[in-house]
Order: C-alpha cells, then structure tokens, then sequence
C-alpha cells in the first residue's frame, strides 16, 4: 500500500479547497454580471427600456455641442451618447459638477419621460483613465491631437 | 526559502531589514508627496485635486497587497503547518487595514469635486468597502488565536477564502459599469500622463518599503510577545 506523505495530502486537500473558492467567486461574479451594472449606457436603454418613472441611472458621454441651456436658466438639455452611437436625449435642472464638459463622461440619476426624455435629478461627472496636465493639454489642443480625448465609458 | 522560516535566522535577517525598510520607506515617502503636491502640474480637468492620486494609489494597492500577503501566509501555513508564516499573516493585517481605510477615505474626498459625490454604490467602491470589512473580521479572528486559544487553521482558511475578493475588486471596473474609472495602468501601457506616472511610481514604491518596514516591525514584536510568555511561564513554574 503506498501512503501519501501528509505534506502532501495538504497541499492537493487546499489546492482543491482553492479551486472551489474561485469557482464560487467567478460563479457569483459572473451572476452579477447584469445587477452589478452601476448604471445604464445608451444602447442599452435604447434595447430594453426601463418603465417610464422607474428610477435608474444613465451613463455614457456628454455629445459634442449637444449642452443647451433652457430659457429658465436653470435647466440644462444635452445628449448622452457612447460608442455605440446609441443617443439619449436627457434634461436636469440644478447646479453642474464642475467635470462636467462637452465630450467627457457623465453619469445621470433620474427616469425616462413618457416623451423618451430622460429626466434627471442628480447629475454625477465620470472621470477617464487619462491623467494629463494643464499645458500638455493646451499643446494637444493646438496640434490637433486627438488621443486625449478618447474617453473609454462603459469599459472595454 | 525554507532555511528563512527558521525563526532564528528569520529575526537576523529582520533586525538590519526592518531599520533600513522603514528609513528608505520615510524617504521616498516624504520626497514623493513633496513632489506630488508642489511640483507636479494641475490636470487638465480635475485641477489641483489630482494630488491626491499620490497617497490613494499606494494606499488602495497597499490595502489589496495587505490581504495577498495574510492569503500567501495563510496557504503557506496551511500547507507546511510552520508557526512563522501564521506570525507573518498576523502581522499583515493591521498595515493592511489601515491602508484600506485611507484609500477610502482618500477616494471620498476625491469623489466630492470631480464626481460630484461622497459615496456611490458602484461596483469598485463597493468591494473595496468589502475588504475593509475583511479585515475587520480577519482581525477578530486573529485576536481570538491569539487570546482564546482557537485554531489558528480557521483565520488561515479565512485568510484564503477572502482572497477571492482581490481579484473581484481588480477586475471591478472592467467587468460592471462603474463610476469609477477603468484601470490607467495596464500591461505595460499608461494613460497617466509621466508628469504624474513617475512621482506616482516612487509613491508606491516608498509606501510599499514602509509597509514591509511595519509588518517586519510587528513580526518581530509578535515573536517576542511569545517568547516572553514562554520566558514567564518557566519563571512561575521554577518558583513554584
């Protein structure tokens, strides 16, 4: 009868133990994969709208020249697009996050209009992964350079 | 590497490594931040508050390094049943706390002006939040080894178990949408500005020997704890 060293039967008995664990986490991961969403990008509210008034949220990119502000003075309407090219007409009246810009991410709190407005009562500025600074950017923009202002929403 | 598990030899080593981490540490520690806060250029969209990159990375990847160092002991101990590496994952779990709460603390703060928030429930703050409260049980069940006399297996297994949240909080922001950004840093591509990456690296690099300097510090006063005992305990018994 050959017998197993017992350093050994430990290393097997944890490895398995180990193997279980992670296919426990990618499983339970992997079921999230859909509720975990922190919010809604474009397309996705285009495919499958949530119910009109049901509380969700919308993220994507703030569209070139699509910022408008209402005659009221308080309301802002803009677009949030994303590289689908998905477009979401969305109106929020309140005071702007400082980051929030034409071409660079948002994140809107609200609901979708009978209309397919998407009304918002919170507005959340996305920061990219770019870190770049002040001048390097006045530079870039002289050049015409365009690599930093790909904004990677919604992950690859 | 085994000749090293050998506690003798172990506190040679780590009686001129834990003087020299902590002092190297201090140093790029110090010079990074003073860099990072008068030096370095505001971004382009955040301003000034990017400043604060240069203590929440390190803390955040020194919090995620805490709990792979208490897994790595953990699994070591378990496998080879040697007392040292249960001291080592022991010793992890304070710095590695620590860290954790900063990085959070720090985001928040940074949250407020460039996100336009405290705290979200997305998918990365989320499970960061989750290994803080990782630690919080790690440490429980450490205390409860070390004063009750339970199986010091059972903070091992924990130590295991929790690792998986690693991985989950990495992969966090590629897997959801998330208003967090997705990582800047990836296989050798950076999307972080040199002006900023360079003082960032030292940064890390300086909190990293810190934080080897503390858990060799603890190591060390965790051995001599035991060994007092043990010394206490001869004591009693020849007197008595």
């Amino acid at each position: 009868m050959s017998s197993i060293k017992p350093k050994h039967q430990r290393i097997v008995l944890v490895s398995l133990a180990l193997l279980a664990i992670i296919a426990a986490g990618l499983l339970a991961a992997w079921a999230l994969r859909n509720q975990a969403n922190y919010f809604y990008l474009p397309d996705q509210m285009m495919a499958d709208p949530p119910a009109v008034g049901q509380a969700v949220r919308l993220g994507g990119m703030v569209a070139e020249e699509s910022i408008e502000t209402l005659d009221d003075g308080l309301t802002v309407a803009f677009v949030v697009t994303d590289k689908a090219e998905a477009r979401v007409p969305v109106r929020y009246t309140g005071i702007l996050p400082d980051l929030f810009v034409e071409g660079s991410g948002v994140v809107a709190e609200g609901s979708l209009g009978p209309d397919g407005v998407f009304v918002a009562d919170h507005l959340l500025a996305k920061h990219d992964e770019n870190y770049v600074p002040r001048e390097l950017q006045d530079m870039a923009e002289h050049q015409g350079e365009p690599g930093l202002q790909d904004t990677a929403v919604g992950g690859e | 590497m085994h000749g090293y598990a050998n506690p003798t030899r172990f506190l040679k080593l780590a009686r001129w490594l834990t003087p020299l981490l902590l002092a190297m540490g201090l140093v790029l520690v110090t010079g990074s931040l003073a860099w990072g806060l008068f030096v370095v250029p505001p971004d382009r969209l955040m301003g000034e508050t990017v400043r604060i990159l240069f203590v929440h990375v390190p803390s955040v990847w020194l919090g995620m390094g805490g709990w792979t160092a208490i897994a790595l002991s953990s699994l070591a101990y378990l496998v080879w049943k040697h007392p040292l590496a249960a001291v080592a994952a022991r010793a992890s779990a304070v710095p590695g706390m620590v860290f954790t709460a900063i990085g959070l603390a720090t985001g928040s703060i940074w949250g407020r002006p460039t996100w336009g928030t405290w705290w979200e429930w997305d998918g990365r703050l989320t499970s960061m939040l989750v290994l803080l409260f990782l630690y919080f049980g790690y440490l429980a069940l450490s205390q409860a080894v070390a004063r009750e006399g339970v199986s010091p297996r059972i903070a091992a297994i924990f130590g295991l178990v929790g690792a998986i949240n690693i991985p989950i909080i990495n992969r966090s922001v590629v897997w959801w949408n998330s208003l967090h950004q997705p990582p800047s840093i990836t296989m050798g591509k950076s999307a972080i500005d040199p002006a900023f990456l360079v003082p960032l690296m030292v940064a890390v690099l300086g909190f990293s020997l810190l934080f080897g300097g503390v858990v060799l510090a603890r190591i060390r006063a965790l051995l001599a704890e035991v060994q007092a005992e043990a010394r206490l305990r001869r004591m009693a018994l020849e007197t008595a």
